[in-house]
């Protein structure tokens, strides 16, 4: 979290004018008749910020992340529960118009993630006549650790017949490189890709639903949803003040993630750094999306003792096999009974190991989704992987190369969606943008 | 075929400035004479209202809600017309509801709780309907539109009999030729149309949209027959009735008087018909003509727009640019696909040319979503 929060600002200190409601005290001031209308005088907003802050005793969960600092916030802010992606093209051949854009995502993205209205007139209280600024659906809750978190991909430098759409393709780091075609791909187009996209994540998926809705709907005309993905359930800690969860699969997931307390390990394996090619991504960290379709049905159907073949570990504790703690160092040489190793070759834990990929690691922050059913009767679910590195060459494309070849657990998993991003560093202040770096 | 969303909109009669001062644009005060600025104290039981005759033109109602549940103010002209209405008034606050009111007699409500036929009183508006539409622009606006709409009900009518007559021949081929024409100038005056009630239903009403009891007549009936069957055999009384809802529609558009806010409306829900009904290719599921019905829409939509321009340029130059701008690009993307003298079929749109389409429109919904506010100003 410090890494974050280096040059952070109170989140309303920087605020435009009239614009300091929360929402819940806009709602309970409505509701007391004293200020149905926001935004109507500073003074008035200043003492409702002073005492919302003073009365800030809501738990950690609902409170909010600063937006402003070194790195954007929901990389290493620990997981939330909940997420909510999107992934969107860019309609308009105008680099002002897009500018502009970003200029507006970014300020309402600062309010929102401090618990306010989208924009300054709010939900409620703007002229009857004109549709409100904000949709409505988040007033009354809290902020609940919403992040929202840009990227860009290889597609806004160029597009598909190789021409420079914005004047930027010579910006365009080598490290957001396509990804290949892995074995057993069956990625769908449609849900693939990006020119931009959002992440957001908070702890109530209202809000962070809410969070994209509103800036799909600012850049109506600019950008066009591409497609967008829910996923509730965190299956990765990005923390060690989290616990493991577990995935669909019911495994522990993310044991070995990439934490926020590991500062030299995120310095080498997670922020881009200076000279590793483009300076507006110093700071940065590139982002690769997956959308992992698992066969649940097929699972549930596979013995216990297969399944913990397959994962290389215990269902219950999530311990290597062959050990009886969690966070005990996996053993990939000592050979059972029947001379095999006690973790298969084909486990997955021993192909995506860090030991077995030349120190390659990945911050994970995936999420189990459920898409409702597929018409067979079996559950549309899985994992909608996220994971952030330094550089996916040396990093995802690597190790996913080998999951890709040898996992065993391929044959209960199908990939329908990949996508890459560049996501460069944090905002520093309200005076800075998304993307003011790269534009510049 | 809307929902009622525009209808009750369009009822809702003239600018009902309420929370004006909220967004702290408006400084100029179109403050009402003297003699029309009206003081509403309303609590759970009582709607009493000082004054109960007003000179025609602007009224200010001041409305206090000194009671414990949240209230609303209503003007009602004959038969429960919406003239004017402000919403949610917390206990405790005070809210404004400006109205411009024709003479008449009028009733004013209040409804505590926000439910039921609330609590009624008498208002008599007398002198001289002249002093309505302070605003010389706007007040354009209304003459404007209605001589566009005065345009197309003769071609509607025009159109409908011919549709009418060949539907009645049994002359399939012709009469699916003229389906798409006669609904295009219906489409292009929908948002006053569907001010008249069932008049709209029964004319442009999609099957599932018809209530329990009520038969399924009008236009896609007869589309359906055409396409479906193919037997309009027994269409002849449907046909007769459609003319006769056609008839009495046009002579209604012909006198109605939209004011701006309702063209601001109009034009946005224009577009929202694009956006949910033809872009999807719902509304012609039959004959897959929706993009004449889309071109029709884009078209009234302008048409609303245009009339409401020399006072848009007036108050906002910047957005009747941006307006401009995405109608272009709007009527770009849809003439690629245009096919003869009229338009491809739905189905023959591949889903990335709906997407750059439903994108279009969402570029040109977004600024025209502001018109209204800038009228009401």
């Amino acid at each position: 979290m410090s890494e974050q929060n280096t040059t952070d600002e109170t989140p309303s200190a920087d605020a435009p004018r009239g614009t300091t409601l929360s929402r819940r005290r806009a709602i309970t001031l409505a509701g007391v008749g004293v200020a149905g209308v926001a935004g109507v005088a500073v003074g008035a907003g200043a003492l409702v910020r002073d005492s919302d802050r003073a009365g800030a005793n809501e738990g950690v969960a609902a409170g909010a992340v600063p937006f402003h600092g070194e790195h954007q916030a929901g990389i290493t802010t620990p997981a939330q529960d909940r997420l909510h992606f999107v992934a969107f093209d860019v309609i308009t051949k105008d680099r002002a118009k897009l500018v502009a854009l970003l200029q507006e995502w970014t300020a309402a993205a600062a309010r929102m993630t401090a618990g306010k209205d989208a924009g300054v007139i709010g939900a409620v209280g703007g002229m009857p006549e004109a549709p409100p600024d904000d949709t409505g659906e988040a007033l009354g809750l809290p902020p609940s650790q919403l992040t929202l978190t840009i990227g860009f991909g290889p597609t806004l430098f160029r597009d598909a017949q190789g021409r420079d759409r914005f004047g930027i393709a010579d910006r365009r780091p080598a490290a957001l490189a396509d990804l290949p075609h892995f074995a057993g791909d069956a990625l769908r187009p449609e849900i693939s890709g990006g020119d931009i996209c959002v992440q957001a994540c908070a702890n109530d998926p209202q809000v962070a639903v809410h969070a994209i809705r509103n800036l799909a709907r600012i850049g109506m005309g600019v950008v066009s949803v591409r497609w967008s993905q829910l996923g509730f359930g965190r299956t990765s800690s990005t923390s060690r003040a989290q616990d493991t969860p577990r995935n669909l699969f019911g495994f522990k997931d993310g044991t070995a993630n990439l934490k926020a307390e590991d500062a030299g390990l995120l310095r080498e394996q997670l922020w881009a750094q200076p000279g590793d090619g483009q300076d507006w991504m110093t700071g940065g960290s590139y982002l690769v999306t997956r959308k992992i379709r698992m066969l649940i049905e097929t699972w549930d159907r596979t013995p216990l003792a297969e399944q913990q073949q397959i994962v290389g570990r215990t269902k219950g504790r999530g311990a290597p096999l062959g050990k009886g703690d969690e966070f005990e160092e996996p053993d990939f040489a000592t050979k059972g009974d029947d001379g095999e190793p006690v973790i298969a070759e084909t486990a997955h834990v021993r192909l995506a190991h860090p030991a077995q990929n030349d120190g390659a690691r990945l911050l994970r922050r995936g999420y189990n989704f459920v898409d409702g059913s597929d018409g067979l009767g079996r559950l549309d679910a899985g994992l909608f992987f996220i994971a952030y590195q330094r550089d996916p060459r040396k990093q995802f494309v690597p190790i996913q190369t080998r999951l890709s070849r040898h996992d065993a657990m391929n044959e209960y998993l199908r990939h329908v969606s990949s996508a890459v991003f560049a996501c460069p560093p944090g905002v520093r202040d309200a005076a800075d943008h998304w993307g003011r770096a790269l534009f510049g | 075929m809307r929902t009622t969303r525009f209808v009750m909109l369009a009822a809702t009669g003239v600018l009902a400035v309420t929370g004006v001062t909220a967004c702290g644009a408006d400084t100029d005060t179109k403050t009402a004479k003297a003699g029309n600025a009206v003081k509403v104290k309303a609590t759970d039981t009582v709607c009493e209202v000082d004054v109960t005759e007003l000179n025609a033109g602007q009224a200010t109602f001041s409305v206090t809600n000194n009671g414990s549940k949240v209230n609303e103010f209503y003007v009602y002209a004959p038969g429960d017309r919406v003239m004017g209405e402000v919403e949610n008034i917390a206990p405790g606050l005070s809210r404004e509801l400006r109205v411009e009111l024709p003479p008449g007699t009028y009733e004013t409500a209040c409804k505590p709780g926000m439910s039921g036929r609330g609590i009624r009183g008498a208002l008599k508006v007398s002198g001289s309907a002249a002093t309505v539409a302070p605003d010389a622009a706007l007040s354009q606006a209304t003459a404007s539109y209605q001589r566009y709409v005065q345009s197309q009900t003769g071609a509607l009518l025009t159109k409908t009999e011919e549709f009418v007559a060949a539907v009645k021949a049994g002359d399939v081929a012709k009469a699916k030729a003229l389906f798409p024409v006669a609904r295009t100038y219906w489409e292009r005056i929908e948002p006053v149309a569907e001010i008249f009630g069932d008049l709209d239903p029964k004319i442009d009403g999609r099957e599932e949209v018809v209530e329990e009891g009520m038969p399924f007549t009008g236009f896609h009936r007869i589309e359906k027959d055409l396409w479906a069957t193919g037997d309009i055999s027994k269409d002849g009384p449907i046909a007769d009735q459609l003319l006769t809802d056609v008839k009495e529609i046009v002579a209604k558009a012909n006198a109605e008087k939209l004011n701006p806010l309702q063209l601001a409306n109009g034009a946005k829900e224009l577009l929202d018909e694009v956006a949910s009904g033809k872009i999807t290719g719902e509304e012609d599921r039959y004959s897959h003509t929706d993009l004449w019905d889309f071109s029709a829409n884009l078209e009234g939509s302008k048409a609303a727009i245009a009339a409401l321009r020399p006072a848009l340029e007036q108050r906002s130059p910047e957005l009747v640019k941006q307006l401009d701008t995405e109608f272009a690009n709007v009527e770009a993307t849809l003439g690629k696909h245009r096919a003869d003298d009229g338009w491809k079929l739905h189905t023959a749109l591949s889903k990335t040319e709906l997407k750059e389409l439903s994108d279009s429109i969402n570029a040109l919904a977004e600024p025209i979503s502001k018109v209204a506010a800038v009228v009401a100003r």
